[in-house]
C-alpha cells in the first residue's frame, strides 16, 4: 500500500477489463459500464501520481473533472440508448449499422 | 492490518471488474460495478484523497449507477427476468487486451519517475482543492459548468418522445 506500483498494476488491470468490456459486449449499456471502468482506472492513476510523484493537488482536480465528465457522458449516452431502443426494440450495437447500408 | 485491508480492496476491485467484463447477466454486472466503485473509493482513502473518495461514492454509486439501472430497466422487457447479455469475438478480445496490458505494464513498472516515488500524506485536501478550483482551474471550472448545462439540455432533448 505504500508503493506506487501496486496502484499502477491495479489501474492497468482495471483498464484492461474495461477495454475488454467495450470491445466484446453487444449491449450498449454494458459498453457504457466498460467506459466507466476505464475512467475509474485513469482516476486511480491521477490520484496515485498526485500522492507519490508530484506531491500537489493537481491530480485531484483532474479527477474531479473526469468524474464530472463521466456523469455528463452517462446521461447523454443513456438518452441516445433510449432512442435506439424506441427505434429498433433492442440495443445491440453490432446490429445498429444502418449508416453502413 | 492496513496492508490486509488494502489488498482485500484490491482483490475486490479486480474480482468485481472481472464480473462486469465476463458475467452473463446484465443485472449481476451492474451490481458488480457497484463493488468496483466502492472499492475504488476505498483506494482513494488509502491515497489520502478524502474529497475524491466521497465524490466517487456520491456521483458514481448515487448517480451513474442508478442511471445505468434505469437504462437497463427501460431497454428490456420486464417479463424477461433473466436479462442475459452476450459478447462477440471473445478470443480476439482477450488476445488484444492481454497484449495491451503487457505493453502498459512493461512500459510503466520499470520507469523511474522524475522526483521519485516517496509517498506524501495530505492531511486536508478539501481546502486545497477549493482554493485551486477558484484560482488556477477557474476557466476549466466555468467550462465544466457550461458542459453540464449542455449535457442536461441535450439529454432532455434526446430523450423526448417527438424529436
Amino acid at each position: 500500500m505504500d508503493h506506487l506500483n501496486s496502484y499502477l498494476v491495479l489501474s492497468a488491470i482495471l483498464f484492461s477489463l474495461g477495454l475488454y468490456t467495450v470491445v466484446t459486449r453487444r449491449n450498449a449499456v454494458a459498453i457504457l459500464m466498460g467506459v466507466e471502468l476505464i475512467l475509474n482506472a485513469a482516476n486511480i492513476n491521477f490520484v496515485a501520481f498526485s500522492k507519490f510523484v508530484t506531491h500537489n493537488l493537481d491530480g485531484h482536480l483532474i479527477s474531479v473533472f473526469i468524474i464530472m465528465l463521466a456523469a455528463a457522458e452517462a446521461a447523454v449516452a443513456l438518452a441516445i440508448i433510449l432512442n435506439l431502443y424506441n427505434d429498433r426494440g433492442h440495443i445491440n450495437v453490432d446490429e445498429a449499422n444502418a449508416l453502413k447500408q | 492490518m492496513a496492508d490486509f485491508i488494502f489488498w482485500m480492496i484490491w482483490a475486490l476491485i479486480v474480482a468485481s471488474a472481472a464480473l462486469v467484463a465476463f458475467g452473463n447477466n446484465l443485472i449481476h454486472s451492474v451490481f458488480a460495478l457497484m463493488g468496483t466503485f466502492l472499492g475504488v473509493a476505498g483506494i482513494y482513502i488509502f491515497l489520502n484523497a478524502d474529497f475524491i473518495a466521497v465524490t466517487q461514492i456520491v456521483v458514481y454509486v448515487g448517480g451513474i449507477l442508478v442511471l445505468l439501472v434505469f437504462g437497463i430497466m427501460l431497454t428490456n422487457k420486464i417479463q424477461s427476468a433473466q436479462i442475459s447479455q452476450s459478447s462477440v469475438q471473445k478470443g480476439l478480445g482477450v488476445l488484444v487486451v492481454l497484449g495491451v496490458l503487457a505493453i502498459v505494464l512493461t512500459a510503466v513498472l520499470p520507469h523511474n519517475w522524475v522526483g521519485g516515488t516517496t509517498p506524501m500524506a495530505f492531511d486536508d485536501t478539501v481546502k486545497g482543492i477549493g482554493r485551486l478550483l477558484f484560482t488556477d482551474y477557474l476557466i476549466l471550472f466555468e467550462i465544466a459548468s457550461v458542459l453540464l448545462l449542455g449535457a442536461l439540455i441535450g439529454a432532455a432533448t434526446l430523450a423526448r418522445k417527438e424529436l
